[in-house]
């Protein structure tokens, strides 16, 4: 199969989309001829031009309140903020507009709009530059949530959104974006709310999010070495959550670690948790273990920033202690 | 206004250490020493120093992702700076924040922010405790274009004036936000023009003109120490560096615009009318060039020797106690 950068992968998935449904455009900073700060759009601008491939002013809740319009009037927007930190500025409007117009108008009026943006600790970003945010939208009802991170499910999950009439948030992390892997030819979808077990194993289940997905291959690989069978899966997307997924794994190895970069309190692993004490209470054989990032704004320097995050070495400590349990 | 001979050879010594510190920084960044962004502050220099001539120690400074220069022309030492890009625990900033990130309250400045626009409330925040607290103090924004599209600075500069807050406005107009032409997400070209609808003074300065910028800058200050509320100063300027170190700077604007622009260097202007003037000669001049490339050396060697921070202290800090 050929190889495509998850970034890549992603651009041609929105590259399709556009070229299916004349009703996409894209909005951000940059997207137009410089074809985005990530890449995002490189080579768009050439074949729609700036009525689909918008440069705006930096003026993030003006654009995606607009965006919110564009949507509820038979537009498809996707809304590229470049890091998803700059989102925040919008959230208002998210919030109170785009996550339940639907709702407010008993289904009569469709939200189809597509909010992408970098997430991550990665390479000294720093304190306004390195967030993950997606607690926050599985928080509130009316968005979905995709993380993708391989190739091939960057693409297939873009599409996806690209014809899901809910607002997604595609969430792109950036220590993925250059990492290469198989991408099928021809049409690829990757439906939500479907996770995938990236590993077999028998002894524990862990389940990661984002960039620890691939720190976490590295541990289990290193683990069989000492004779430990990981299991790992890859939500792809939190919400939905494919829960069913991660039970029936776990209804086997009798094991739970989550592991993800973002902060513990109110997070991923502790929805994870409560889901799967409610349905596999009586498959544990050991506590449910979180391994998350560290509850500090992250910091810039190297060491600091090394220290605040997951990775191969704390994975593989924390698998070997619960398998301890 | 006339500017006394040795204000002006103040000014040069000043706009000179911002420009061989970044010119030091962008060295450093090639070499690998900085870890993320480094956005230098080259060419637009007069901005911050004919602005900080006329703050107090305890006047606050606002600044952008762009601000080495507002650091420096506020008081923080060059190594502190360097340190901090380099991720240092004598860093400014401990080593948390990087470029992006620096804070030295104790000389006033209040922090450079990756989130473009941030300033602009902040600094209007500020001159409303001042003002609350009856206090002489006078709060500095700096902002770039883009910001100005911003709704903060619509709001910001709004409440400013209903409340004739003590704080300056300082848009540095360097035509561009990252590679956007400021013409092609505005159809006034001129950002000063805006403050006629909310109501406060506005001005149009040169901003590679360190003296213009000194003069604008001393009413626009003492206006607002004395109770007169805020003014907006738009600062015409140009960065000769790409937006960000490591970045591309063909594509979106041309080799002769960039040459133009250095061609009306704030440093090299400063200096001929300095020595055309007869306010200084060439060896004084010579001297502290020497003087200020030392500081630069020894700011380096600084940063260059000190520790890493402790991991250990990763979550200080997060809460007061
Ligand atoms: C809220 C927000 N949106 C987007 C960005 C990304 N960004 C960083 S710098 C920049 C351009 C800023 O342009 P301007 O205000 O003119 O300052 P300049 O870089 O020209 O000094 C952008 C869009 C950001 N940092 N914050
Ligand atoms: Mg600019």
């Amino acid at each position: 199969m050929r190889e495509l950068t998850f970034v890549a992968a992603a651009r041609e998935g929105l590259a399709e989309e556009m070229a299916r449904d004349p009703s996409i455009f894209v909005m951000g900073e940059g997207v137009g001829a410089r074809g985005g700060n990530f890449n995002t759009t490189t080579g768009l601008y050439e074949l729609y031009g700036p009525q689909r491939l918008r440069d705006t002013p930096i003026c993030e809740r003006g654009f995606t309140g607009l965006c919110t319009g564009a949507a509820m009037a038979g537009a498809r927007p996707v809304v590229d903020f470049m890091f998803i930190d700059f989102e925040l500025d919008a959230l208002g409007e998210l919030f109170h507009q785009t996550s339940r117009i639907q709702y407010m108008s008993q289904g009569r009026i469709k939200m189809p709009i597509l909010l992408r943006g970098c997430i991550g600790i990665f390479g000294s970003a720093g304190p306004h530059h390195s967030g993950n945010y997606y607690p926050l939208f599985m928080h509130v009802p009316g968005f979905r949530v995709a993380v993708p991170t391989t190739p091939a499910d960057a693409k297939g999950l873009i599409k996806t959104a690209l014809r899901c009439n809910d607002p997604v948030l595609f969430l792109e992390h950036k220590g993925l974006l250059n990492v290469r892997g198989p991408v099928p030819d021809g049409e690829h979808l990757v439906p939500f709310g479907q996770a995938a077990v990236v590993r077999d194993g028998r002894d524990v289940t862990v389940v990661a999010i984002a960039l620890q997905v691939k720190h976490t291959l590295e541990a289990a690989t290193r683990l069989q070495q000492e004779g430990i069978s990981v299991e790992v899966i890859d939500p792809r997307t939190l919400a939905p959550l494919d829960t069913a997924t991660i039970a029936a794994s776990v209804h086997k190895t009798g094991r739970l670690l989550i592991v993800d970069e973002d902060f513990a309190p109110c997070g991923v692993g502790a929805e994870i948790a409560t889901q799967i004490v409610d349905q596999v209470f009586d498959d544990l054989d050991a506590p449910i273990r979180r391994l998350n990032g560290a509850f500090v704004p992250t910091p810039y320097s190297p060491p600091l920033e090394a220290a605040a995050v997951p990775g191969v070495e704390k994975i593989a400590a924390a698998i070997r202690d619960l398998v301890a349990e | 206004m006339s500017i006394p001979g040795t204000v002006q050879v103040a000014l040069y010594r000043q706009i000179l250490l911002i420009r061989r510190t970044e010119e030091q920084l962008v060295r450093s960044y090639q070499r690998g020493l900085i870890h993320g962004a480094c956005h230098t502050y080259i060419g637009q220099e007069a901005v911050a120093i004919g602005v900080c001539a006329h703050l107090r120690p305890d006047d606050l400074v606002f600044s952008t992702h762009r601000g080495h220069g507002h650091a420096l022309a506020k008081g923080v030492p060059p190594g502190a700076l360097i340190a901090e890009l380099f991720g240092r625990a004598t860093g400014c900033s401990g080593g948390r924040g990087g470029s992006m990130h620096l804070f030295a309250p104790e000389v006033g400045l209040m922090g450079t922010s990756g989130i473009v626009a941030a300033s602009i409330l902040q600094a209007t925040g500020a001159a409303y405790a001042f003002s609350l607290l009856k206090q002489e103090r006078v709060s500095v924004a700096f902002f770039g274009d883009g910001a100005a599209n911003n709704g903060a600075f619509h709001e910001g500069i709004n409440m400013a004036s209903i409340w004739q807050l003590p704080v300056v406005f300082v848009c540095e107009n360097n035509l561009y936000a990252t590679e956007v032409p400021f013409a092609s997400v505005s159809r006034n070209p001129d950002v000063a023009a805006r403050t006629q609808a909310y109501g406060l003074p506005g001005q149009v300065v040169d901003g590679n003109d360190v003296l213009a910028v000194y003069e604008a800058a001393a009413e626009a200050v003492k206006r607002a120490r004395s109770g007169a509320g805020p003014t907006l100063l738009e600062c015409k300027t140009y960065r000769t560096r790409p937006h960000s170190e490591g970045m591309r700077d063909t594509g979106y604007r041309s080799p002769e615009e960039i040459e133009a622009w250095k061609a009306r260097c704030p440093i090299k202007r400063l200096a001929s009318r300095l020595l055309g003037e007869g306010t200084a000669s060439e060896s004084e001049l010579a001297r502290i060039e020497a003087e200020v490339q030392a500081v630069v050396e020894e700011a380096l060697a600084f940063a260059e020797s000190s520790p890493w921070p402790d991991p250990a202290t990763l979550t200080d800090h997060v809460y007061s106690v």
